[in-house]
């Protein structure tokens, strides 16, 4: 049992990552603000069955995420990468300018990945479908494990990890079109 | 298609927990492994099997260094500030929610 008199003192340190994760999956600040607050409300509420020495980041990430599927995910529809079947695996890996495989201390900025912008990371996650956007936010920015996701989006271990390596390809992709947009990368030619 | 079914006829990342460790295991079983390996989900002895394969393998190294770096950088970029009217408008809507449960 946990006492709700705590509640802020062990909750507020976590609002940082759930309203950037907020922001990715309504992808609209205003949006990201009331599924912040819709969660701590509810959080707060439930807080008695919130199981003490649990994880507690991971219990409001799971109201958090349950909250944008349950009231915000049909709001906006925007773009989504369609197919992400036809993407290699290590896409950027193979596709980047910068030492071939097999040379050694490839580092960021060889490799042009610190040129990237904020915007644009923060926009290829965003263009990620929903199940794919989700699961990759919270393994690779959040760091949760497997099993963490598994029970914060209520699927099995095996879809989770699925959806992260199909959004890590997807991802890729569209962080290697921003490269080229933006002329950071030129592409070879066909057959050369 | 499916969520689950892969595309490619198995060479997808997913592993099976049964199949069998080979003691070296060669690049594409590395490579294969490459994201569970740095997601820190693979047994104890499935990671001894690969590191064994990193030590000896600088083309694996490069890959797994370049896919850890990509993973740094996205982390990195993907932090926003929160805004203070958030902070205030959250502590505000808890003590409201505290004073309505008190009477």
């Amino acid at each position: 049992m946990a006492d709700q008199e705590t509640f802020s003192d062990l909750a507020m340190v976590h609002m940082p990552s759930l309203y950037s994760a907020a922001l990715r999956m309504t992808r609209n600040p205003l949006d990201a603000e009331d599924l912040v607050q819709e969660t701590f409300l509810k959080a707060y509420r439930a807080f008695a069955t919130f199981q003490e020495g649990t994880n507690l980041k991971a219990w409001l990430y799971r109201i958090l995420t349950n909250t944008y599927i349950n009231s915000y995910r049909a709001k906006r529809r925007r773009p989504e990468i369609a197919d992400v079947e036809d993407i290699e695996d290590l896409y950027l890996y193979h596709h980047l300018p910068g030492d071939h495989p097999g040379g050694l201390g490839r580092s960021a900025e060889d490799t042009m990945l610190e040129h990237f912008t904020d915007t644009e990371v923060k926009d290829a996650i965003e263009a990620l479908p929903e199940n794919f956007r989700i699961a990759v936010l919270l393994a690779d920015v959040e760091g949760f494990s497997y099993k963490e996701i598994a029970e914060i989006t209520g699927v099995p271990i095996g879809t989770v990890m699925s959806r992260i390596h199909r959004g890590r390809r997807a991802l890729q992709k569209a962080l290697f079109d921003f490269g080229v947009a933006r002329g950071l990368v030129s592409v070879p030619a066909e057959g050369s | 298609m499916t969520e689950d079914s892969r595309g490619d006829g198995g060479g997808g990342a997913v592993p099976s927990g049964s199949d069998p460790i080979p003691p070296f295991p060669d690049c594409d079983e590395t490579i294969e492994r490459l994201y569970v390996y740095l997601d820190g989900e693979l047994t104890e002895d499935r990671r001894a099997a690969i590191q064994r394969h990193l030590d000896l393998c600088g083309p694996c190294v490069d890959a797994f260094g370049f896919e850890a770096e990509l993973r740094r950088v996205i982390a990195n970029r993907c932090r926003d500030h929160v805004p203070e009217s958030l902070v205030e408008r959250v502590a505000a809507a808890l003590s409201r929610e505290r004073d309505l449960q008190g009477n």
